[in-house]
């Protein structure tokens, strides 16, 4: 029996049993950490498949950040939904029917693995043979940032989107407030000590994934998705307020990633032919200048995306 | 001397899982928050702390080892805090007996 396998088997096992105590678990916010707990161990999954920037960004954003949000939702829903009795039936069918979709999809993407052609279709040593072109290391890297650049600055892009839409949820009289979902009741002196020895840390590692992405497992996403939780640190235990949404240095820091990204690949066209191709020499340098930008404007986007939309200014001297 | 070292690795790594098994069990069997909380902390802090020490003398020094130590040391601050803001979140009001417990079992003696 190989131990390997069996301690994979095992995880998977343990995957689906969570998946389904997640789905079938009727308190929400137990939901919750099931879904957090299951982020990780999915982590540890692409781990095992030597996906490690995958189990980074799972880790980071599939499960810390998304779960924040969720407990955020959770915390803002009445603790005991009582489902009223009429329109069970209707419900019911509606339950049937997302369960039988879900059942189509998965039964759909085993198909598509089960059908594969052997060998299975990769590019994988087009990227190994065109990867010192760009000079990097880390050909996951190589992909986002050189051979397919175009999806990670729809991605960047996607995400200041996102954070207009979250703010033009906020009232007409709450324009140019702060935001105030991370305003903390009563912080205990433990949250605090804990965002006063933690963000030091962990700034360093996400300065550190940003520039270890070039050659290792890494990258803007993750290290931004890091600084984000510690900025979202200090918030919750009151030590930083959130910046008022109307400022410009905030603007700027929130649009100079993907500019950034914008304006290297329209020099592109000029230097390198091409849109987002970059000058013979120059791959690896303008990368990391894009790099970090975009790490600033992630981490700045994701803390205020956490952060909820902006709420009414407080009246003069007067606390909420 | 590896033979040593390796013997060390296994004691102290299953010792580490012991108290893990320990704790588990205490989070599923104790009656209230407190007391789990009690529990948990028992496999993050010893069970982690003897795993990382066990698996000290298979990683190379000095990198290997930091970083091993730096990962228990993250751990044990995230558990402490945790488990106070948990804590607080589940004392009870001054005056009113400590009496918590989860929904559908029984009071606590």
């Amino acid at each position: 029996m190989n131990l390997a396998l069996a301690a994979d088997g095992f995880l998977a096992l343990l995957i689906l049993g969570l998946a389904i105590w997640t789905i079938a678990a009727h308190a929400t916010y137990g939901a919750v950490v099931g879904f957090v707990a299951y982020g990780l161990l999915v982590a540890l999954v692409w781990v095992r498949l030597s996906a490690v920037d995958v189990a980074l960004t799972e880790a980071a954003l599939g499960t810390g950040l998304t779960g924040m949000l969720l407990l955020g939702a959770a915390a803002r829903l009445p603790r005991e939904v009582v489902a009223p009795r009429s329109g069970r039936g209707l419900r019911l069918l509606f339950q049937m029917a997302v369960g039988v979709l879900c059942a189509g999809i998965a039964a759909g993407l085993a198909a598509i693995v089960l059908l594969l052609p052997e060998p299975t279709p990769t590019l994988a040593p087009q990227v190994a043979a065109n990867l010192p072109t760009t000079g990097l290391g880390n050909p996951v890297t190589g992909v986002l940032l050189g051979f397919r650049a175009i999806d990670t600055l729809l991605e960047a892009v996607v995400l200041v989107l996102a954070l207009i839409g979250l703010w033009s949820l906020a009232p007409d009289d709450a324009w140019g407030g702060r935001p105030a979902a991370l305003r903390p009741r009563q912080p205990g002196s433990a949250l605090v000590l804990l965002a006063q020895l933690l963000p030091p840390l962990g700034i360093l590692v996400g300065i550190h994934l940003f520039w270890t992405g070039a050659n290792h497992p890494g990258g803007a996403f993750q290290g931004g998705a890091v600084l984000a939780a510690m900025w979202v640190i200090t918030l919750v235990a009151g030590l930083t307020k959130p910046p008022r949404v109307d400022q410009r240095w905030l603007r700027i820091v929130l649009v100079v990633g993907p500019a950034l990204f914008l304006v290297i690949g329209l020099v592109g066209i000029w230097l390198a032919g091409a849109f987002l191709a970059y000058p013979e020499g120059y791959a690896k340098p303008l990368i990391l200048v894009i790099e970090a930008a975009l790490t600033l404007s992630i981490a700045a986007a994701l803390g205020l995306l956490l952060a909820g939309p902006p709420e009414p200014v407080e009246p003069l001297g007067g606390q909420p | 001397m590896t033979l040593a070292l390796t013997i060390f690795t296994i004691v102290s790594v299953s010792l580490g899982a012991i108290f893990f098994l320990a704790g588990t069990v205490g989070l599923l069997r104790f009656p209230d928050t407190l007391t789990r909380l009690h529990a948990l902390t028992k496999a993050d802090n010893l069970g982690l702390g003897l795993v990382v020490l066990g698996l000290l003398p298979q990683v190379d020094w000095p990198l290997g080892a930091l970083k091993l130590i730096a990962v228990w040391l993250l751990a044990l601050l995230a558990g402490a805090t945790v488990s106070q803001v948990l804590g607080a979140a589940v004392r009870p009001q001054p005056g009113t007996p400590y009496l918590r417990t989860a929904p559908g079992e029984e009071p606590a003696p």
